[in-house]
């Protein structure tokens, strides 16, 4: 599983992109995303995610949903 | 005296000035800081104030800064921030800065140093905070210090981070570290921060409060032992810190701060701030004073910075950021220092002819008006140099000044918002520059219409553009000494 950034609620400080540890996080055409092949979910770094710990816009870092 | 006048008018780019003029508000920070010159403080300290405009109230007549907003991201959440705007730590709410990066940013450094020959110090002051987002800032320090050699470079921050920093800070001779303070009893932070981002964690509640106020005193400490200048700002909230900063004054002083800054909490609904939703109120200008006057005698108190824009560029009450966004700055651009070193050279010049005129005036009105004589209050419009140079209808505030016998003082600045639109007067404007100038019997301008002074003088305000072009001082204690004169012949005759 990944978590994705909900960009319309994202303030774009940039905070999650470092402390990400896995570097899954880019600034990309104006927004930051996250890679869901690199981002673990901070397995093996951290109890929490990260991006989730340090984002100040609530509920804006949740888990990916699924393609459909 | 002419001639000096016209020479600081050929130095100022005078071409984009009605764009300048549409921004609202704008830079401050100048006439806040140390009053103090060079024959008050130690030849050291004095090195590193003279040219910073928020440091020394001497510097606000000749130097301007600029702030660039390159490091978003902070790692704590303050109730009277809200992040998709600017932070409050050293800027006014409401406003979105233009965010940079590092390159960017250095390029729109040089071209302003091209154009302001005031420039003399780059500030990283949010939103965001610098010394946590530190690869930011830390590569447009680098960069701008590379291009521009001899600009004063200045960082506010939350503290949060910065004791990681210390050494690097020393070693990039960064100067001035602004440290925003909004208490020193963590219970209290617990109204102020609802959390904070700590070792991969984070912190609500007293926890989060304790370690930053832990690691904003290891900063202080940090910074002062490296013979660092710290100016320590605190937002005064009504009913949540207000008392408490009498307290927070006094730890700081004695930790070695140079200036301690109190601004008022500036909030509103419309803010989208945790107090704004809230209804959390600022402080009353009243409210501000009394404490600011009970905190006297405590470390410097910067009277009243005016909360700037974190994208502000320029001097005085002017914000000249808006000619100097993104899509202005050329993609190459080359440094041509030969305005900025003329400009300097002037100022020293200029400086020491101000000084020695204010001396004598001074002795003359010292040997002639009693000690005891009541002091004289006057408003003055200025554009800097540290002269009477500004229209009354130009005019974006008032610098307030106390004269008696023993010299002049700054007391304060009073915002009026321009009256004047397109040349003309319009009247509502002209009421609430009355209503602002409450209690202040005579104001200075360079010129004045005939209805607005009329106006004024119907109000009970004397407007005097006799002095036009003189120096503050000069003029203040001249005028001083001839309203004294008048009163004791009234006196004689009576
Ligand atoms: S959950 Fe962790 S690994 Fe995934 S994007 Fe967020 S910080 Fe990176
Ligand atoms: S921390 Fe949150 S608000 Fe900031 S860039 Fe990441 S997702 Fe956006
Ligand atoms: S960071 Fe603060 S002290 Fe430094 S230049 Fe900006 S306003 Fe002035």
């Amino acid at each position: 599983m990944a978590l994705q950034i909900l960009a319309a609620q994202c303030s774009v400080c940039g905070a999650c992109e470092f402390e990400c540890p896995n570097a899954a996080i880019k600034f990309k055409k104006g927004a930051y995303r996250i890679d869901p092949s690199l981002c673990t979910e901070c397995e093996g770094f951290h109890d929490s995610p990260q991006c989730v710990e340090v984002c100040p816009v609530p509920d804006t870092c949740v888990p990916a949903r699924p393609a459909a | 005296m002419n001639d000096t006048v016209i020479s600081l008018d050929a130095l100022k780019i005078g071409s984009r000035e009605t764009l300048a003029a549409s921004v609202a508000g704008g830079c401050s920070s100048s006439t806040c800081g140390s009053a103090a010159g060079p024959a008050d403080m130690p030849p050291q300290i004095w090195e590193k104030v003279k040219d910073h405009p928020c440091y020394s109230e001497e510097a606000h007549h000749y130097f301007a800064r600029m702030h660039v907003a390159v490091a978003p991201a902070c790692n704590i959440q303050c109730n009277y921030c809200n992040r998709k705007y600017d932070c409050s730590n050293e800027s006014r709410p409401g406003v979105v800065s233009e965010r940079l990066t590092p390159e960017q940013a250095a390029r729109k450094v040089i071209a302003v140093a091209n154009e302001v020959p005031q420039l003399s110090v780059l500030g990283i002051a949010g939103p965001g905070d610098g010394a946590y987002d530190w690869r930011k800032t830390r590569a447009t320090f680098d960069l701008v210090r590379a291009a521009l050699p001899d600009i004063r470079l200045c960082l506010s921050s939350n503290g949060l981070s910065l004791p990681d920093h210390l050494d690097e800070l020393a070693e990039m001779a960064i100067g001035h570290v602004t440290l925003t303070i909004n208490m020193i009893d963590p219970q209290i932070g617990t109204a102020i921060y609802p959390w904070i981002f700590w070792k991969g964690k984070r912190r609500t509640g007293l926890e989060a409060s304790r370690i930053l106020h832990e690691r904003q005193m290891q900063s202080l400490e940090g910074l002062v032992a490296r013979d660092i200048l710290v100016k320590v700002n605190s937002v005064m909230i009504p009913g949540i810190n207000d008392r408490h900063l009498l307290e927070v004054n006094r730890v700081v002083k004695a930790k070695g701060a140079f200036l301690h800054n109190i601004m008022p909490l500036i909030s509103a609904p419309e803010h989208g701030t945790a107090y704004g939703m809230a209804g959390q109120r600022g402080p009353t200008a009243a409210e501000l004073k009394a404490l600011q006057d009970a905190c006297a005698g405590g470390a410097n108190l910067m009277r009243h910075c005016r909360q700037c824009r974190a994208d502000a560029v320029g001097l005085l009450g002017e914000d000249r950021g808006q000619e100097f966004t993104m899509e202005l700055v050329p993609e190459t651009i080359r440094y041509d220092p030969s305005k900025r070193q003329a400009y300097r050279e002037w100022v020293a010049r200029e400086r020491e002819d101000r000084r020695s005129a204010a001396t004598q005036a001074q002795a003359v009105t010292g040997g002639t008006v009693a000690a005891d004589t009541p002091p004289m209050l006057a408003a003055v419009c200025t554009r800097g140099g540290g002269r009477i140079n500004q229209h009354f209808g130009h005019a974006k505030e008032f610098q307030l000044f106390e004269v008696d016998a023993k010299g002049v003082r700054f007391i304060t600045h009073r915002r009026a918002d321009n009256y004047c639109i397109g040349g003309e007067g319009i009247e509502d404007r002209l009421d609430a520059v009355i209503e602002t100038l409450a209690g202040v019997p005579i104001i200075l301008c360079a010129k004045i219409g005939d209805c607005p002074c009329a106006s004024l003088a119907a109000a009970g305000i004397e407007a005097i553009d006799a002095y036009a072009h003189d120096y503050i001082e000069t003029s203040l204690l001249d005028l001083y000494r001839q309203r004294h004169r008048q009163a004791e012949r009234r006196a004689t005759r009576a």
